[in-house]
């Protein structure tokens, strides 16, 4: 491959990785991408409108069947409060995940979008890093709407909410890289099943739609484990303006597992297209 | 596999014949590769019915919107129609163009003397084994929760087939005109099978559902398999509603299974 003199000045990445991984470039993936999705807008409204309908679902119907949870700070409070911020830490995750998993499986073994890529003056931490985050882009969008439905529903009540959206960025991110680097692994389309397998019981499991109390002791260490649980602890949160150090906790889970997604992604496509 | 080893007869096999040998492919592919399509076809009910009959449920209290029962015995059965329904159309979407477009088998299929009706017959006879499979699976599981109240379960597995069988024969007449790369699925399982699945009484009574939309909920072969499923398990089913109910879903069928035949043959056969 082309190996890429790194010249001075150009940020820290490019001083610090290895010539030849990165070279500053990850901007021509996200254009490349934006560029693509112009043509299909309609999947690409579609994401937002998911989220919708699931909000609608739980203010005309399940919110009825439950009166009042306790929140996180003990007190109650209603049920669509409770599940909103949950869904916007859950649809951030989903989106995520369908784009760095269908999306960059198909253009990795049948388009073979990124050996051509790796012909250009591109590494594969710049394919890593442009299409995480054009996920992130899309699902900060994403986010951004469905937050200003939730205020539209009257559901912000604190000023902390504000930080919801880059909560749900860093969400994004943290799948994007994990199901990205996951996705470099799946020979056959019928093994997206394992993905589904591993995201659809983590949306119904991550205290999403009910409080963490439910399950038994044994099973809530296990809940604790799962990611999605530490965004929807984040967001809900933040949601009704409880802050405590325990918030650090979840956030650092997140950021390393979109550290070693992120890594584990571009030794990936180092090992299976480059040698 | 014993196809193979057939001599040959010299004789066109007879209709039904000639889609069991298609329903005989899908099985030799199926022994091979069942342990992928494990979840698709009968874990992710499983995993609704512990998160929202179980978990959910136990944050609510009986009352009028769940018929005077529990949350679990009130979801139960509609999970399982509900769960059929996403099974039936999600094999009859992207499989369907596949065999079309990518893999071309129907190609090779009609080919012989097989016809693209046969095929499709023998598509949807598939389409229903795999659901009664799943269905069979989802009502013994159920069963160990506690799921169910009395032996109408029997007649939920039926129930949940018919309607995921009403959804497959739609699907597939859309997979048959299909000529791009599947981006309109995209489209249809967001806008309509999604909310189909929230909307048609499957987690809450459509009777929450304002009025002037409540007609989306009555159109949705969904909503009729639901009250169906409810009706046989929880009781208070009454004979005309019934018999409207399965009506619907008959109907359905036919037409779909009709517009599918037609754009079968036109795509295969000229």
């Amino acid at each position: 491959m082309t190996v890429l003199e790194s010249r001075p000045g150009r940020g820290l990445l490019p001083r610090v990785l290895p010539p030849g991984l990165y070279s500053g470039r990850a901007k021509a993936i996200i254009e490349r991408s934006a560029l693509t999705y112009s043509r299909g807008w309609l999947v690409f409204l579609s994401g937002f409108v998911e989220p919708l309908f699931y909000l609608l679902a739980f203010q005309i119907g399940f919110g009825r069947l439950v009166a009042e949870v306790t929140g996180p700070d003990g007190q109650p409070m209603s049920y669509v409060a409770f599940v909103a911020p949950a869904l916007l830490a859950a649809s951030a995750m989903n989106g995520a995940v369908f784009d760095s998993t269908f999306g960059v499986f198909f253009k990795f073994r049948y388009d073979r979008t990124y050996d051509a890529m790796l012909a250009t003056p591109i590494g594969p931490f710049d394919i890593a890093l442009g299409e995480i985050g054009w996920a992130v882009l899309r699902g900060g969008l994403y986010a951004l709407a469905f937050f200003g439905v939730m205020t539209g529903m009257g559901l912000v009540v604190s000023p902390w909410a504000l930080l919801l959206v880059p909560v749900a960025l860093l969400v994004s991110f943290a799948f994007a890289a994990a199901g990205m680097a996951c996705a470099t692994f799946l020979r056959s389309p019928s093994q997206f099943d394992f993905i589904q397998l591993a995201v659809v019981p983590m949306f119904l499991f991550s205290t999403t739609f009910y409080p963490l109390t439910v399950y038994p002791e044994v099973l809530r260490v296990v809940v604790q484990c799962l990611p999605l649980y530490h965004g929807v602890e984040l967001t809900r949160g933040l949601s009704v303006g409880v802050l405590d150090v325990s918030m650090l906790g979840h956030l650092a889970y997140l950021l390393v597992l979109a550290v070693l997604g992120l890594y584990g992604t571009s030794r990936r496509l180092h090992r299976l297209l480059l040698r | 596999m014993t196809v193979a080893s057939t001599s040959a007869t010299g004789r066109v096999v007879g209709s039904w014949r000639a889609a069991w040998l298609r329903v005989e492919g899908h099985w030799v592919w199926y022994r091979r590769y069942w342990t992928s399509n494990l979840y698709s076809s009968g874990l992710q009910p499983l995993l609704f019915l512990l998160a929202m009959g179980v978990g959910f449920g136990s944050q609510v209290q009986p009352g009028a919107a769940t018929a005077g029962f529990s949350y679990l015995h009130f979801v139960a059965p509609a999970l399982l129609v509900a769960g059929a329904a996403q099974n039936a159309i999600g094999e009859s979407s992207f499989p369907v163009l596949s065999g079309f477009k990518w893999q071309k088998d129907y190609h090779a299929v009609t080919a012989t003397p097989v016809s693209p009706g046969q095929l499709l017959g023998g598509q949807l006879i598939w389409v229903g084994l795999r659901l009664f499979l799943a269905g069979s699976v989802y009502v013994l599981v159920a069963w160990a929760f506690g799921a169910w109240l009395n032996a109408g379960v029997l007649l939920v597995l039926l129930v949940g087939v018919a309607t995921g069988l009403s959804c497959a024969a739609v699907v597939m007449a859309i997979a048959a005109t299909t000529y791009d790369e599947g981006t309109r699925f995209t489209s249809i399982f967001r806008f309509v099978v999604m909310p189909m699945m929230l909307f048609s009484g499957t987690f809450f009574p459509i009777s929450q559902i304002p009025e002037a939309l409540r007609w989306l909920a009555w159109i949705s072969p969904l909503w009729h398999g639901n009250e169906l499923a409810r009706g046989v398990t929880l009781g208070g089913l009454e004979v005309l509603p019934a018999l409207g109910h399965v009506a619907y879903l008959v109907a359905m069928f036919a037409v779909g299974g009709l517009l599918a035949r037609h754009y079968f043959y036109r795509r295969l056969a000229s």
